[in-house]
């Protein structure tokens, strides 16, 4: 009776709400595809200019000379690998410990609050800072680029990221659910690493896979640290080649085939963020549909 | 308030000029009371009275927050359980506690069991198998999961999870289970076996109940405590306080006048 006239279509509340939830999804919409039309738009160039560079010679041949013919870009592969896995060896343990540090004893501590608030600058502090940062530190000090020093540098880069996440997921696992393994008699450390850490597992992974994908692409800390190295090197101690700085020199270059390389690793690097995103949003989803 | 019965039963728990703190405020006031060896011990109340505050400090699980704290005597074992020098792992793995919504670890069904089993003894591969299946059937699920061991703790309905968080809590063999509204989040098919399940537990083990189902604490406990505000109004045995209460304020509140 009264909720009848309540519901219907001519009731002035009831208008004006659908108004504006008319409104917003309208907006809502035109904002997603804004950023779907330039990202897909991104996407697609890629995949234009880039496709005719990816071959078999992309994976077999090392960056070219200047004024050679072909070539591929198997060194810079190669030192992207070995730095960004290096990078989260180290980047890895040294978050998640910090980000249980935070999460169990964070919340009241003063040394909790000001690591805290130092990651959540390091997050967005410039990448070419970090960079710089490691070059004077190390780099000007040893007297010359090296493998290592790309990897300290990306590193720095990803550990924040990791810590935030960890700590993240961390919070969100129950009260009751740590209080349970305590009621056992079941010391803190074992607490913290056997329920509350291994509840939010699928969680912690994916901000690794988030941190690595985010290290992949990052060229300004690499510039200062790692340089570049036409040839192959597997030598840690030595300038290292890698696909960020190499899209960056090749990019501008005036030689075709150096271009044509810069955009197929672009392509590359891309579509291994992009495959990394969904493994990690895959993985996660997977894990917490219990 | 029943000191006959003082007299003829073993005590299991002794509570004497109990004072709880959150911070400065005061949620428990001077609370006496026995919990008898081997009985169903039942706290009722309105929320906010402070029976599962009373319950948290029975396994000290109030000391994993900064700002909570006790003062007064719990004596156990010849011992006071708010002395700074109790080792409060051991004493957690005396008491055992179950809570209101199941907590299942997220791991599988047999490791949910191996877990607490682990802590405090060194089993083989046999006899681990051997006490997972016995805590299991204590708890009346083993039928149920016998053929899920490796399944994950979450992937069991509500009340099998809570089935398994006792399975957990007894495996460790405990002398004392704490239950907090064990079976609020249940529903009553799943309720009825708790219940059924407390009444063959307290033939080896002594439990406390927090429960807001004043049907429950006629049905399966042996005393009964009344808490108001943080007092403690009425304790007694449960016939008594039910169907004699002397205390005004219990009688209404038994009755729903109040509450």
């Amino acid at each position: 009776m009264q909720n009848s006239t309540m519901q219907s279509a001519s009731n002035p509340v009831y208008r004006k709400r659908l108004l504006m939830h008319k409104i917003g999804i309208t907006l809502s919409s035109i904002a997603m595809a804004l950023g779907v039309f330039f990202l897909m738009w991104i996407l697609l160039t890629l995949l234009m200019k880039g496709s005719s560079a990816v071959n078999l010679a992309m994976f077999t041949e090392s960056t070219p000379a200047p004024g050679s013919d072909g070539g591929g870009l198997m060194n810079a592969i190669f030192g992207s690998f070995a730095m960004v896995g290096i990078a989260t060896l180290i980047s890895t343990p040294i978050g998640i410990l910090a980000g249980i540090y935070l999460a169990e004893y964070g919340d009241k501590s003063w040394f909790g609050g000001v690591t805290r608030f130092v990651t959540d600058i390091m997050l967005s502090a410039p990448s070419i800072v970090v960079g710089l940062f490691v070059y004077a530190i190390y780099v000007a000090n040893v007297k010359h680029f090296s493998g290592w020093a790309g990897s300290i540098a990306i590193s720095l880069i990803a550990i924040p990221v990791v810590v935030r996440t960890t700590d993240n997921m961390l919070g969100l696992v129950p009260a009751s659910l740590r209080e349970a393994a305590f009621a056992l008699g079941a010391p803190r450390w074992k607490v913290a690493l056997m329920i509350r850490l291994r509840a939010v597992k699928a969680g912690v992974v994916t901000g690794i896979l988030l941190a690595v994908a985010r290290i992949s692409g990052e060229t300004a800390p690499l510039l200062f640290t790692a340089l570049n190295n036409q040839f192959f090197s597997s030598n840690m101690n030595q300038p290292m080649a890698n696909l960020p700085v190499v899209i960056y020199q090749f990019a501008m270059s005036p030689y075709d085939n150096w271009r044509e390389l810069a955009w197929g690793g672009a392509l590359l690097i891309t579509f291994s963020v992009l495959g990394l995103n969904i493994l990690s949003r895959t993985l996660f989803n997977q894990k917490t549909q219990h | 308030m029943t000191t006959l019965q003082d007299n003829q039963q073993k005590k299991a728990i002794e509570i004497g000029g109990l004072n709880f703190f959150y911070g400065t405020t005061r949620s428990l006031r001077d609370i006496n009371l026995n919990i008898y060896d081997k009985k169903v011990t039942a706290f009722i109340g309105p929320s906010g009275c402070g029976k599962s505050t009373l319950l948290r400090t029975l396994n000290r699980m109030y000391d994993l927050y900064p700002g909570q704290r006790a003062e007064g005597s719990i004596i156990y074992n010849g011992k006071n359980i708010l002395d700074a020098d109790q080792d409060i792992n051991l004493l957690r793995a005396r008491v055992g506690m179950v809570f209101q919504k199941p907590t299942p670890f997220p791991m599988s069904v047999y490791d949910n069991i191996a877990f607490g089993v682990r802590l405090y003894e060194n089993l083989s591969k046999g006899e681990m198998d051997e006490r997972v299946e016995w805590a299991l059937k204590k708890a009346a699920i083993w039928t149920e999961v016998k053929d899920k061991l490796s399944k994950s703790g979450l992937s069991l309905s509500g009340g099998q999870q809570q089935r398994l968080c006792i399975a957990r809590a007894v495996s460790v063999k405990p002398e004392i289970l704490l239950l907090d509204e064990p079976t609020s989040a249940l529903d009553p098919i799943s309720t009825v076996k708790i219940e059924e399940l407390i009444n063959e537990l307290k033939e080896e083990y002594t439990i406390a109940i927090v429960t807001h189902n004043m049907q429950q604490a006629a049905r399966c406990s042996d005393y009964t405590a009344y808490m108001y505000l943080g007092e403690l109004v009425e304790f007694g045995e449960t016939d008594h306080i039910f169907m004699n209460p002397v205390k005004k304020e219990t009688q209404d509140y038994i009755t729903g006048r109040f509450g």
